[in-house]
């Protein structure tokens, strides 16, 4: 396990094996509150690297910092060595189609049926012919083990189904970069372990790098390779699953153990409590 | 009044201004945007002709069955007016020129930001919450092009064609009150109809008016859905803009353009 200002164990050493490098990279929605500050994160090809965190600690701006939704206000994002904040929108776009990104419940389009969500970035973005369109979908959803779903409406999908469509529909285009936010949020048991297997086992068989964005620490540590720990913006901790388990870093063990206080308190900060009831008393 | 007291009022005044001028310049710059992805819309036909289904067929209903209920109540109450005067005869002139210069662009302006309108914006702003629209970006798709333009002009396209079936229906109701009901000429009725209302400026104005409101309220509706927050209660609240910032949007067009249109009659 290594401290925030160590050099990540899983990270090589030529930057050209990098699919992701975030370079003291600084954001915030608003000019007196910073997100994120100065962050330092590599991940290396074809792994599958999990960010965990609190909620609200910054853990999904750093996808879309990754996909080119938000601009660092300091530092340095590069995806597959191409600067994101530098591109303009053509070469942005073009970056994002290497670039999968399954969203927290889906974010599936509603008017459209299982098989148009899947056949939707095929259709805007090749001139395949239908015939070939339609084997592709049908390929992307036996992946995913949902291939008698194709006629239905999203509305008619539980949760967990319609996570996987929507991981069927973000490899449509076999992406190089796959971004999850927050996977595994809602699920039942069942789901949530299917999704995690289909996450590795996309990541092997697809040979792509896969980011994580969850606060599942049991699910996260079976199936990433490595793991940044991010607290109130920064880097805190992070290092393989192993090096996680035995890590004896105190905001680590609250997060594995998921003790309601230590370094993350149980309460908002506020008045002392007997304050609070005095004043009302008086 | 405590001088903090009257600070902080104009301070909130200001505050207010601003964030109304931001909207503004905000809404213009959105505005051309959109119309630099026209050629996007039109390039896939088919997500126009989608939204031309859902903003203007789907409205046939409220603005045909609209269009026939003002048009009878114009007939009966013009009856009336001019029967005082002994021109009863002129019903059809009185309410085609109600109907073609003012009630059927203003009227189906209000119908249209009401039903369609306001559920552009609530699509649109679901689609936010929802981040389906943050999906499509992620996909290399640009959601101006492949879901707020096609919206846009589906609406500027069904506009004038919904203001023009509400004048006829509207001119139908007052044939229906003043020649089946209370018993006018049927020719007097058509007749001076047709020699009162011209082609240029009657028609033309209307059609101008029409098209201009259809733009307003497209606009207003497109771009409230595309920035409402992401939550029920900005959805909620987007959709109350469009409905009432499109109704005062068209009255206060109407006035504007009707002073223009006008300006010659009675000088």
């Amino acid at each position: 396990m290594t401290d925030a200002a160590s050099p990540p164990a899983a990270a090589p050493a030529s930057p050209t094996e990098n699919a992701v490098e975030m370079t003291g990279v600084s954001y915030g929605y608003d000019a007196s509150r910073l997100v994120l500050r100065g962050i330092d994160m590599t991940i290396s090809r074809g792994k599958v690297v999990a960010i965990m965190g609190g909620s609200g600690c910054g853990k999904t701006t750093i996808l879309r910092l990754i996909g080119g939704q938000l601009r660092p206000q300091a530092g340095r994002v590069l995806v597959a060595g191409q600067s994101v904040p530098d591109l303009d929108r053509d070469a942005l776009f073009a970056l994002r189609r290497k670039i999968g990104m399954l969203f927290q419940f889906g974010a599936l389009f509603t008017d459209m049926t299982v098989f148009e969500n899947i056949a939707f970035a095929l259709r805007e973005h090749t001139n395949l012919p239908n015939e070939l369109v339609r084997d592709l979908v049908l390929m992307k959803l036996n992946a995913v083990g949902l291939r008698g779903t194709a006629e239905l409406r999203p509305a008619e999908l539980s949760g967990g189904m319609a996570r996987r469509i929507a991981l069927a529909r973000a490899i449509a285009l076999d992406p190089m970069l796959m971004l999850y936010d927050e996977p595994f949020a809602g699920l039942d048991p069942i789901s949530l372990g299917v999704v995690g297997q289909l996450i590795r086992e996309l990541n092997d068989a697809l040979g792509i790098t896969s980011v994580v964005v969850t606060h599942d620490v049991y699910e996260s540590l079976k199936i990433v390779d490595y793991l940044y720990f991010v607290s109130e913006g920064r880097i805190i901790a992070q290092g393989t699953p192993e090096q996680v388990k035995a890590s004896q870093d105190p905001f680590v063990r609250q997060f594995v153990d998921g003790a309601p206080d230590g370094p993350v308190p149980f309460h908002y900060p506020a008045r002392p409590y007997s304050d609070e009831l005095a004043a009302y008393a008086s | 009044m405590p001088a903090d007291t009257i600070a902080s009022g104009l301070r909130r005044i200001g505050a207010g201004a601003i964030k109304a001028v931001t909207r503004v310049g905000f809404s213009a710059r959105f505005f051309m945007v959109v119309l630099s992805r026209t050629p996007d819309a039109f390039r896939r036909g088919r997500l126009t002709m989608r939204e031309i289904y859902f903003a203007g067929v789907l409205s046939l209903v409220i603005i045909m069955v609209s269009g026939l209920f003002v048009g009878m109540v114009l007939g009966l109450q013009g009856y009336d007016s001019l029967n005082k005067y002994g021109a009863g005869d002129s019903l059809g002139v009185f309410v085609g020129l109600s109907l073609v210069r003012e009630l059927g662009p203003v009227v189906a302006g209000l119908l249209f930001a009401s039903r369609a309108g306001s559920a552009i914006t609530a699509e649109i702003g679901l689609m936010k919450t929802t981040e389906q629209l943050s999906a499509m970006e992620m996909m290399a798709v640009d959601p101006l092009a492949r879901i707020v333009a096609p919206r846009f002009w589906g609406g500027v396209i069904s506009m004038p064609l919904l203001a023009a079936l509400f004048s006829v229906m509207g001119v139908f109701g007052a044939y229906l009150v003043g020649v089946r009901l209370i018993g006018l000429d049927s020719g007097a009725f058509w007749g001076n109809m047709r020699a009162a209302i011209e082609f240029w400026p009657d028609i033309t104005n209307g059609i101008i008016k029409s098209v201009v409101f259809g733009v307003a309220v497209s606009l207003i509706a497109v771009f409230e859905g595309y920035d409402a927050k992401p939550t029920a209660e900005g959805v909620s609240s987007a959709t109350t803009r469009t409905v009432v910032g499109a109704s005062l949007a068209i009255l206060a067009l109407d006035f504007i353009l009707t002073v223009f249109m006008f300006r010659g009659i009675g000088g």
